[in-house]
């Protein structure tokens, strides 16, 4: 406002600014316009340093350092040799020597130390005797950049402990199941449980969510019933209402917050339909305690959570094909449906698979409806039909996350960059079929 | 138009000629093509039913919340403390504490999700917009868990390093709403976006033409042409916030408190739901029946405003033709 009174004609003598003053104007309002420029910039500054501070925030806590002490050395065990140079029967010895009686005999239950080959004793002697144990982890920051004072630490408190670089991504952390021990805990029930409900997501949303689409874009228009008879016209009126009733119920539908969903679901289908979803029905019964707490239970309900986002970008993609396809299609002599199923779909094909590809990709990162829904948040047996207890891995990252220790935050940490890994993939996937698509098709 | 193109079924009878009846112009019924229009309209009458499911869950068990001894509709408004524990069910503090963190998220997303827009409607160069767009995409498409996680482990120990370890709590409203704004930023930067960019480049040219500069051209010309579609965008966001469930129930504690102080813990109405739902609960429970009575507040006011944001879009859209 200070600048305001100089570029104003004044009310009182009705002057406008002349000359010099001109002039001046000019560049303080020039100068005003560069300096919100740079306001501008400056915020969408801010909107990338904060998704670098994210992204490295997630390494800083998925990498880093971590000291190991173990309970006796390899090297007093065996006077100096790698155990992997000891052979099958010295190994047998150590443990037989190093290991209590009782402990001894349950381990041959399990299967007898003689018949074991050299890698599963190595195993066992590391996992029984040796013990290695993490006493401290450090995040990355501090492991890169106060190495030092770490080592001064870590000597004052545990002497024997060393300190080694830890990637907590790594080959076993996919494919271990869950533990309750950070160290050994992996992801691998997680993210089967992830790829199970993905492809039953897709599978149950991508045809009703198409099909609603060709509904409401090549359809809605249409009158099914004879005009001529009173009954009629009074179904088709019922018909044209409900379809409009159904666009708009659509839009209103993709703004009802995710966790709403999750209440439908446990109301519908792991309470209502328990029958069903927990596979009893059909005599399958998964496991006893799943009680309709199953996959098919979080599948349905993402289903419903996706369909409308579905349907809306199946519709853009629809609406895309140029309508002269239609007519001479059509002025061939083609049915309706015909026109569609070899016309507009196929054409309209690429965008529909993007479009959904990425409503589901974003439904695959939502923890809340199945939180709500009953997602297990520890189990270590592999999901082996829809009727299974299941876990994914958002409901792991906030599992793990809501755990106060340092451990357990890195090992969120590396979840999260397997999901993200798993999201990157399936949006380029859709990426490439679309190229892919287009490319194969002229028009 | 399809209706009005007879096909003969049968192509050789007009050659051969034998029977010559009067063609009949009227459409006739085909019953595969009736039947798959049935079943499409079908799948389209599952978002109905999905509308009537969630009205009716939500209502019936909240029905059966307000039925039992325990709880009154008047004292479920006014009651500003919540302990299921002691049967006190007062919904206040859950939706100040959901307010909160909404106006927390909106403080910071406007102001930042707006210049983002205005900066790339106006401003960027097409090389730029094409190195932004796909990052606000990735900034929205990064699962809220996610965000969460940032909020526990970045933000809130940031805070306290500012604000001192005394001030502010481990779990704390500022914090989930500062997280919640960053994650509802790209909603208002590519919504209102897409409002700016719609604006007719003749009301710039006029403008510019007139002896304004840039920013004035944008604020005073742009930005007034598309702010149904800015205030609309905001709404969304709104909504989308009130929703949001796991940056809060990770970052804003657990215990529902009514209170002011962005610094203290309090649960909202999603992070309640989230919490009370995430372990085993019986379905006999008044803890069972409390979440839906919650759930109906929530969907409610999400389900206004996002009524109110495509009423505002109708009604006080600037067309130019």
């Amino acid at each position: 406002m200070s600048a305001e009174p100089v570029n104003r004609p004044s009310a009182s003598t009705g002057r406008l600014p002349q000359g010099e003053e001109v002039k001046q104007n000019v560049a303080s309002r020039q100068q005003r316009g560069k300096l919100w420029q740079a306001s501008l910039l400056f915020s969408v500054v801010v909107g990338l340093s904060v998704l670098l501070m994210l992204a490295w925030n997630i390494a800083n806590d998925a990498f880093g350092g971590i000291a190991v002490q173990a309970d006796v050395e390899v090297e007093t065990l065996t006077d100096g040799r790698p155990l992997e140079d000891l052979t099958q029967p010295e190994l047998v010895a150590l443990l037989e020597e190093n290991l209590r009686s009782r402990v001894l005999r349950n381990l041959n239950r399990e299967q007898p130390l003689a018949e074991r080959d050299a890698e599963n004793l190595i195993e066992v002697v590391l996992l029984e005797i040796v013990k290695p144990e993490v006493v401290a982890t450090y995040k990355l920051a501090d492991f890169l950049f106060n190495r030092a004072e770490i080592e001064a630490q870590l000597a004052e408190d545990f002497p024997r402990a060393e300190l080694e670089f830890k990637s907590w991504v790594r080959w076993d952390f996919i494919v271990n199941p869950m533990s309750s021990n950070p160290v050994y805990a992996g992801v691998r029930t997680a993210l089967l449980g992830t790829l199970w409900l993905l492809m039953l997501t897709i599978l149950i949303a991508f045809p009703l969510g198409l099909g609603a689409a060709i509904y409401l874009e090549e359809y809605q228009s249409d009158k099914i019933f004879d005009e001529r008879t009173p009954a009629g016209r009074f179904f088709n009126r019922v018909i044209a209402r409900s379809t409009s009733i159904i666009s708009t119920n659509i839009y209103n539908l993709s703004g009802v917050p995710s966790i709403i969903y999750g209440m439908l679901g446990l109301a519908i289908f792991v309470r209502a339909l328990e029958n069903f979803t927990s596979g009893a029905m059909f005599g399958v019964g998964g496991d006893a305690t799943a009680n309709g707490r199953t996959i098919i239970s979080a599948a349905l309900t993402m289903s419903l959570l996706v369909l409308p986002v579905v349907i809306i970008s199946s519709q853009e993609a629809i609406k895309a094909v140029p309508s002269t396809l239609r007519q001479a299609s059509l002025g061939l002599g083609a049915t309706k449906w015909q026109t569609i199923w070899k016309i507009v779909l196929p054409n309209a094909l690429p965008g529909i698979l993007t479009g959904t590809i990425l409503a589901i990709s974003r439904a695959i990162g939502e923890t809340a409806p199945l939180i709500v829904v009953g997602a297990s948040t520890f189990i270590v047996t592999d999901p082996t039909s829809i009727f299974s207890k299941f876990t994914v891995l958002p409901i792991q990252i906030y599992n793990w996350t809501s755990r106060p220790q340092d451990e357990f935050r890195a090992i969120a940490a590396a979840a999260i960059i397997v999901l993200l890994i798993l999201l990157l993939s399936l949006n380029a996937t859709a990426i490439l079929l679309r190229n892919y698509l287009r490319s194969r098709r002229v028009t | 138009m399809a209706d009005q193109i007879r096909v003969n079924s049968d192509p050789r009878a007009a050659v051969t000629g034998d029977s010559v009846k009067p063609i009949d112009l009227r459409k006739r019924p085909r019953i595969g093509e009736i039947i798959i229009q049935t079943m499409l309209y079908a799948c389209g009458f599952i978002s109905i039913f999905t509308t009537i499911g969630i009205v009716y869950v939500l209502g019936h068990e909240s029905l059966a919340f307000f039925a039992s001894d325990e709880v009154g509709l008047v004292e479920f408004f006014t009651n500003t403390v919540w302990q299921p524990q002691i049967g006190e069910f007062g919904i206040l503090p859950l939706v100040n504490s959901t307010m909160m963190v909404t106006v927390i998220a909106l403080i910071v997303a406007i102001p930042l999700g707006l210049a983002m827009a205005i900066y790339m409607a106006e401003y960027a160069s097409e090389r730029v917009r094409a190195f932004l767009k796909p990052v606000i995409e990735l900034l929205a498409g990064i699962p809220t868990v996610v965000y969460g996680f940032f909020a526990l482990t970045f933000v809130t120990p940031w805070l306290r390093e500012i604000f001192g370890r005394d001030v502010v709590q481990i779990y704390n409203v500022m914090s989930a709403g500062l997280v919640v704004g960053i994650l509802i930023t790209p909603i208002i930067a590519t919504l209102s976006e897409d409002a700016l960019s719609a604006v007719p480049s003749g009301l710039r040219q006029a403008s510019l033409g007139l002896g304004a500069t840039k920013w004035e051209t944008a604020i005073r010309v742009v930005v007034p042409a598309a702010f149904s579609g800015i205030v609309a965008a905001s709404i969304v966001a709104m909504s989308r916030a009130i929703g949001e469930t796991m940056v809060v129930a990770l970052a804003a504690g657990a215990s529902p408190q009514f209170t002011f102080n962005p610094f203290l813990p309090a649960e909202t109405m999603t992070g309640h739901i989230a919490r009370i739902s995430g372990g085993d609960l019986s379905y006999q429970s008044i803890d069972y029946n409390s979440i839906f009575a919650i759930g109906l507040v929530l969907f409610f006011m999400t389900l206004i405003l996002n009524i109110a944001s495509r009423m505002i879009v109708r009604r006080f859209r600037e067309v130019y033709e």
